[in-house]
């Protein structure tokens, strides 16, 4: 069990999300980054699919109750504090051990996003088929909302022989944000489309898991078409443009369908980029094609899986409280192997 | 003609027109039936709306192309009686605390509030779409005479299971939500079960429904029933 010490900002536990549902209105939910994700999952020693804690901005601070190891998908500024009240740093893109009544402390964060993976996964009780919170109906997750003080997390209890760490850590591309246009690509003027590729956006602070508001350019809609469709499927990725002009990047979170006209959706490969986005944070789009979507898919699907597979066990951390505690516990842990 | 129009890498749309018209949706509910008997691998969802028929696949597993063809093949399939189609009758309480918007609508169509619910519950109506929330019903077509403008000020709270209408629609919210229609009763239904992995939403676009009124005591011991689980989902369905 991790009790929650401490949760200034929203940390709400995810996973691949919620797909087959959407026709009933169920949004999609899930890692607003998958592959950090998944790559917090791998250093834990745990499945693709453990569920998992996505925090925004600052980490919230956690007392362990049982042997547990963890895997850190971010770029946080993590402690964990023995419980003789030392701290020790505990490093990035690693898994670490932690022993009964460790305190793990994750701070600030320098990505937008983070992951943090528990050996066995967060073992809240699936909903359709996933464990990811979806706020705005009060599902999933835990209890259906973000991390409180107070919490009580079951988890495990399956413990890894050993931890990992990866060899170097990955990169967020910082190029323009590659875009398919359309679905209404008609709404906007020649005017609009040169603005919404030519200009620089900004992140605003209406910044969330189900979109992102940007300012800057005016993005005019053609005036025999209007400003309002009859709803149609939305996806997250999708952009839309109200009436006031300023799109809307969709994300996981997003409604099922939606009644402002499209004038382009983000790339499956480059979504995950825009969950990291943080207010005030340029944003330009680059117009591709189907082809080139797709092989940009591939090239991250492949560039995921070298990542994992370069990983390396994570060093040993001489570490007595971690073992002392560990073993008199239960003795799941092997002395030799306490990393 | 329906056309084909790409929602980024991961979702197509197969589009029928951009109105609300019956006509329109019964192509798209035929074109999810057609497509949904090709089980083609790859697809995570299949989402249907008035105009439009949206498919969210995994391009890795599933060629653009292939999916392509298969809607625009699909696009012209007749519409059939939907094996998966059915008609369910919905009690609802009007009025008073559970519809306090019901005596503001009769002034404002110039009918009485009782003429109000004869007509709604004469009235079959179709699920054209889920959306807004999990298993929000967006039903059609209302009679014109009581076709209204969406509330000047939307209220911060509409209670779950309130019977709510807006222009041509009337919808049912099945969780408590922000909302800007007029409310004018309330159902002890339960719209969405999360128990119930196979049918997590009641209603299912291409259904049809009756409202019958029915008065607070019985409203009451529904709820209990319903809470109790003592009345499934099959209790609401005609045969």
């Amino acid at each position: 069990m991790i009790e929650v010490l401490a949760a200034a900002l929203p940390a709400s536990i995810q996973d691949f999300g919620r797909p087959g549902y959407r026709h009933l209105g169920m949004p999609l939910s899930g890692a607003l980054d998958p592959e950090w994700m998944r790559i917090a999952n791998a250093l834990a020693g745990n499945s693709a699919s453990a569920a998992v804690l996505e925090m925004r901005l600052v980490g919230p601070r956690l007392r362990v109750h049982q042997p547990l190891a963890i895997g850190l998908g971010g770029e946080f500024s993590a402690t964990i504090e023995g419980r003789d009240g030392t701290r020790r740093p505990a490093a990035n893109w690693c898994g670490h051990q932690l022993a009964p009544g460790e305190i793990l402390e994750l701070g600030n964060l320098r990505s937008g996003i983070g992951y943090l993976a528990a050996s066995g996964g967060f073992r809240v009780p699936p909903v359709l088929g996933s464990r990811s919170t979806y706020v705005r109906a009060g599902i999933g997750g835990l209890a259906g909302r973000c991390l409180v003080v107070g919490d009580r997390l079951d988890v495990g209890p399956d413990l890894p022989a050993s931890v990992q760490r990866l060899g170097q850590a990955p990169r967020l591309d910082t190029g323009p944000i590659r875009v398919i246009a359309g679905p209404q690509a008609e709404y906007f003027t020649a005017a609009a489309w040169s603005d919404f590729l030519g200009a620089e956006f900004t992140v605003t602070r209406e910044a969330d898991r189900m979109g992102l508001r940007l300012d800057g350019s005016r993005l005019e809609h053609e005036p025999a078409l209007g400003t309002d469709i009859v709803s149609d499927a939305v996806t997250p990725g999708a952009i839309q443009v109200p009436g006031d002009g300023k799109p809307i990047i969709l994300l996981a979170d997003c409604q099922t369908v939606g009644g402002y006209p499209k004038i382009a959706t983000v790339i499956g490969a480059d979504l995950r980029r825009l969950g990291h986005a943080l207010p005030g944070q340029k944003i330009r789009f680059a117009a591709i094609g189907l082809d080139d979507a797709l092989a940009a898919r591939r090239a991250a699907a492949t560039a995921l899986e070298h990542c994992l597979a370069a990983m390396l066990p994570a060093a040993r951390e001489f570490n007595l409280d971690a073992l002392y505690g560990a073993n008199l516990i239960d003795g799941v842990i092997d002395a030799g192997h306490a990393d | 003609m329906p056309r084909l129009l790409d929602l980024g890498d991961g979702a197509l749309t197969l589009e029928f027109g951009d109105r609300i018209d019956p006509a329109l949706s019964a192509k798209v509910m035929a074109s999810r039936d057609a497509l949904v008997g090709e089980a083609l691998d790859g697809i995570t969802d299949v989402v249907p709306t008035w105009r439009s028929l949206t498919v969210h696949f995994d391009p890795l597993r599933l060629g653009r192309q292939r999916l392509a063809d298969c809607l625009l093949r699909c696009a012209d399939a007749l519409m059939q009686k939907s094996a998966l189609a059915t008609r369910w009758q919905i009690p609802v309480c009007f009025g008073g605390e559970y519809g306090p918007d019901l005596d503001a609508v009769a002034i404002a169509t110039g009918r009485s509030p009782e003429a109000v619910i004869e007509t709604l519950c004469a009235t079959e109506l179709r699920v054209f779409l889920l959306g807004f929330l999990p298993g929000f019903p967006y039903l059609g077509e209302l009679p014109e005479w009581l076709h209204l403008p969406r509330r000047a000020t939307p209220r911060g709270v509409v209670p779950a299971n309130s019977l709510a209408i807006a222009g041509a629609q009337a919808a049912i919210y099945p969780w408590a939500s922000p909302g800007g229609w007029h409310l004018l009763g309330r159902t002890p239904v339960r719209l969405f079960d999360l128990a119930d992995t196979g049918r997590p939403a009641l209603l299912a676009p291409g259904d049809n429904l009756r409202f019958t009124s029915i008065k607070a005591d019985s409203y009451r011991q529904f709820q209990v029933a319903v809470a109790a689980g003592e009345l499934d989902a099959s209790h609401w369905r005609l045969p």
